[in-house]
């Protein structure tokens, strides 16, 4: 086995054996899995039978007499306000109202509780209000307008293409939800494994084995294995987070139903959610290995490297933009730009179709950052990874490179 | 000659800033023999090594291993245990040790065979499935030094290789030099205490300030820089001995320093002839540190 292979194995194992890394991994399917569980018990318990409730009202116009069964809620007429507070009082009825002469014209309802009440529930405002509408326009309508008074849109979009048949990709939160969430979890992916490779660097040179290694491999070996085994470990991650979120969804769509069974992943989404992975990850951990060689420690290093961590999470700050109005020029600069990229293009793949061309040039993009990337560590690994407690300044840096 | 030739340094430079910390340096090391690269700390040992590593490039000069440049086949010839030493501390002790001698081209059955066998010889097989950081700091010195010599090296480079070790574990570790040397290996020990490998060393490089300041046989530098004096072990009193101008204890033996017409066998003859039970007698040979404060003139210890 050659020494890259070696060392990618290392890294990989040492990798997927840590606490930290098989929790991250199996957490989000097993939280899912818990969520879909809990549900499924709590639906099968039986549900309480629902408390048929009394409430009393007293008409002063006289018409109101219809539509007295809303919900569980039954409206009991009253002639005189003292019956009412008798029947309260005998606990007949929990409240009453009393619809005043004028209401008509000013829509006032006078409502007497026993309780003590920030607001009406909205039960009994639903009740009561459906009661006033039914009796309002009884004379003027019939059910079905009266319902659809109550209840009038209920939109539902379809995305057209030219021909005007419906297209293949449809916009909504049903196709943006889950890229929307793994463009979190990519984040705190490529972060992890990065943020793994800082510190399995800043140990190294802490534990002083970097040299020994060096004594049997080159800077170039040890950085590709490293990269590539911890890239590997992330990819890993990633590849259980999606085929769970594939098993879950279509679990939860046959127990839970209603909205999730309306969510669905976009079909693009499995394989450029991948490239933008691997390209992420590697943008970010050559970025690391240079940043793990110029710190002296692990947590200089970590704290070096929060300034990319912000850079990367531009792209949430500007999701509302993203949202609204996905085809706007700060998306395609997010798009374009490498540190932004992965996180920009896993969002607008749920919110709308992203030019070929944007697609292209941000890849070639990554890659040539991440060839340059690579130099540049590499460059500075080689003269920094044996200093030890010293942090070069960016006046060495910039010799070293020459050099 | 040139065939027993382990390493060859020549003409070697290496600056940091405007500082040379290794000047024109030029030795070689022979195969089968112990070689002590000596000097006080900072006078560029360890920068010397790291190239012959190529760990770090000189500036100028060449370095070759077995008459050619260290390349990624001839790593696998040289063990290397650095002065700043270190392990991965989560591993275990024979997964650390196999997958360094992998590193070093050993398959993973051969890697694992070997690290049992000098686990074995060093009675710490029972300690094979403890992690690193379970093991005392003398027990991760010796894993550390076998990590060096697990993949038989022709070459073995062991930077200050006594720092930290105890008495026991100072001696183990010196006969393992002695068996290496015994099997035609060429051993460098660097270090800035130079008592304490100048009986190991046949031959040595003194560096000050990045310079070579003396290099050749222990024998001949010991020799040159001879002075006239003898050591003697007596339980007797030696009383006034003709010719000798001072004397000075050195733990159980007494160090007669001669003028200048006087030879010691001619102290030993008045010994022989007063009759004094005397279990040593030897012409003295100045410690390496002394030889060193002569030479540079300067107080490093």
């Amino acid at each position: 086995m050659n020494k890259t292979a070696l060392i990618f194995r290392h890294e990989f194992f040492y990798m997927i054996k840590r606490t930290g890394f098989i929790i991250m991994t199996l957490a989000l399917p097993v939280l899912a899995l818990l969520a879909i569980g809990v549900y499924q018990i709590v639906s099968k318990i039986e549900k309480p039978v629902v408390e048929q409730v009394k409430i009393g009202y007293v008409d002063n116009i006289g018409n109101f007499t219809q539509f007295t069964e809303q919900q569980n809620i039954s409206l009991i007429r009253y002639g005189t306000t003292a019956e009412a507070v008798q029947a309260l009082n005998k606990k007949s009825i929990s409240e009453y109202f009393v619809i005043p002469e004028d209401y008509v014209s000013t829509g006032v309802i006078d409502r007497y509780t026993p309780e003590r009440q920030l607001e009406a529930p909205a039960a009994t405002t639903t009740a009561i209000r459906g009661f006033l509408l039914g009796n309002l326009l009884q004379d003027k309508a019939g059910s079905e307008i009266i319902q659809r008074v109550e209840n009038p849109l209920n939109m539902v979009t379809t995305r057209i293409t030219e021909t005007g048949a419906p297209a293949t990709q449809q916009g909504g939160y049903e196709s943006f939800i889950i890229p929307y969430l793994f463009s979190i979890l990519l984040v705190i992916s490529i972060f992890a494994s990065s943020g793994y490779l800082l510190q399995g660097l800043g140990e190294e040179k802490e534990n002083r084995i970097m040299e020994i290694l060096l004594s049997s491999v080159s800077t170039t070996q040890l950085l590709t294995g490293k990269v590539l085994g911890l890239g590997a470990a992330g990819l890993v991650q990633v590849i259980v987070w999606l085929g769970s979120a594939v098993l879950m969804l279509n679990l939860a769509s046959s127990t839970i139903g209603g909205f999730i069974s309306t969510i669905h992943i976009p079909s693009n989404f499995i394989v450029l959610g991948i490239v933008y992975f691997i390209l992420g990850y590697l943008m970010f951990a050559v970025i690391s290995a240079g940043v793990g060689a110029v710190s002296p420690t692990a947590r200089e290093g970590q704290q070096l490297s929060a300034i990319f961590t912000v850079a990367a999470v531009i792209p949430f700050y500007f999701m509302p933009l993203l949202i609204n109005t996905p085809n706007n020029p700060v998306s395609t600069v997010l798009t374009l730009f490498p540190i932004t990229a992965p996180v920009t293009v896993m969002a607008r793949l749920g919110l709308s179709d992203i030019a070929p061309w944007e697609l292209a040039t941000s890849i070639i993009l990554l890659i040539g950052f991440i060839i340059g990337g690579l130099w540049f560590s590499a460059k500075i690994f080689r003269t920094y990874l044996l200093m030890y407690g010293k942090r070069p300044g960016l006046k060495e840096i910039a010799k070293s490179l020459r050099g | 000659m040139c065939a027993e030739q382990a390493v060859e340094v020549s003409h070697v430079l290496k600056r940091y800033g405007d500082k040379a910390v290794v000047n024109d340096l030029s030795f070689t090391v022979n195969q089968g023999e112990i070689f002590g690269l000596i000097g006080p700390n900072g006078a560029g040992k360890t920068t010397t090594i790291r190239m012959m590593m190529d760990i770090i490039k000189p500036d100028s000069g060449q370095i070759t291993f077995l008459g050619k440049h260290l390349d990624d086949n001839s790593k696998n010839k040289v063990g290397y245990m650095p002065e700043e030493r270190g392990l991965y501390r989560k591993l275990r002790v024979i997964d650390s040790i196999t997958y360094l001698a992998e590193l070093k081209g050993l398959s993973k059955q051969k890697a694992e065979q070997r690290a049992e066998e000098l686990l074995k010889q060093t009675d710490m097989l029972q300690h094979k499935n403890k992690k690193i950081e379970e093991l005392s700091k003398g027990m991760g010195q010796i894993i550390q030094f076998l990590v060096t010599v697990v993949h038989n090296p022709d070459l073995v480079i062991l930077d200050e290789p006594f720092s930290g070790l105890d008495p026991v574990n100072t001696e183990l570790l010196k006969n393992m030099f002695i068996d290496l040397k015994n099997k035609g290996k060429a051993v460098i020990l660097s270090t800035h205490r130079m008592n304490e490998i100048e009986e190991s060393c046949d031959r040595i490089l003194m560096v000050n300030n990045g310079r070579s300041v003396l290099y050749g046989s222990l024998a001949d530098i010991k020799a040159k820089y001879r002075s006239n004096a003898v050591l003697v072990e007596t339980g007797d009193e030696l009383g006034d001995i003709p010719g000798v101008i001072s004397r000075r204890r050195i733990k159980n033996k007494t160090e007669l320093i001669l003028d200048e017409k006087t030879y010691p066998q001619q102290v030993l003859e008045e010994i022989v002839k007063r009759r004094l039970n005397i279990t040593h007698y030897e012409i003295a040979t100045p410690p390496l540190n002394e030889i060193f404060l002569k030479v540079v003139g300067k107080n490093h210890e």
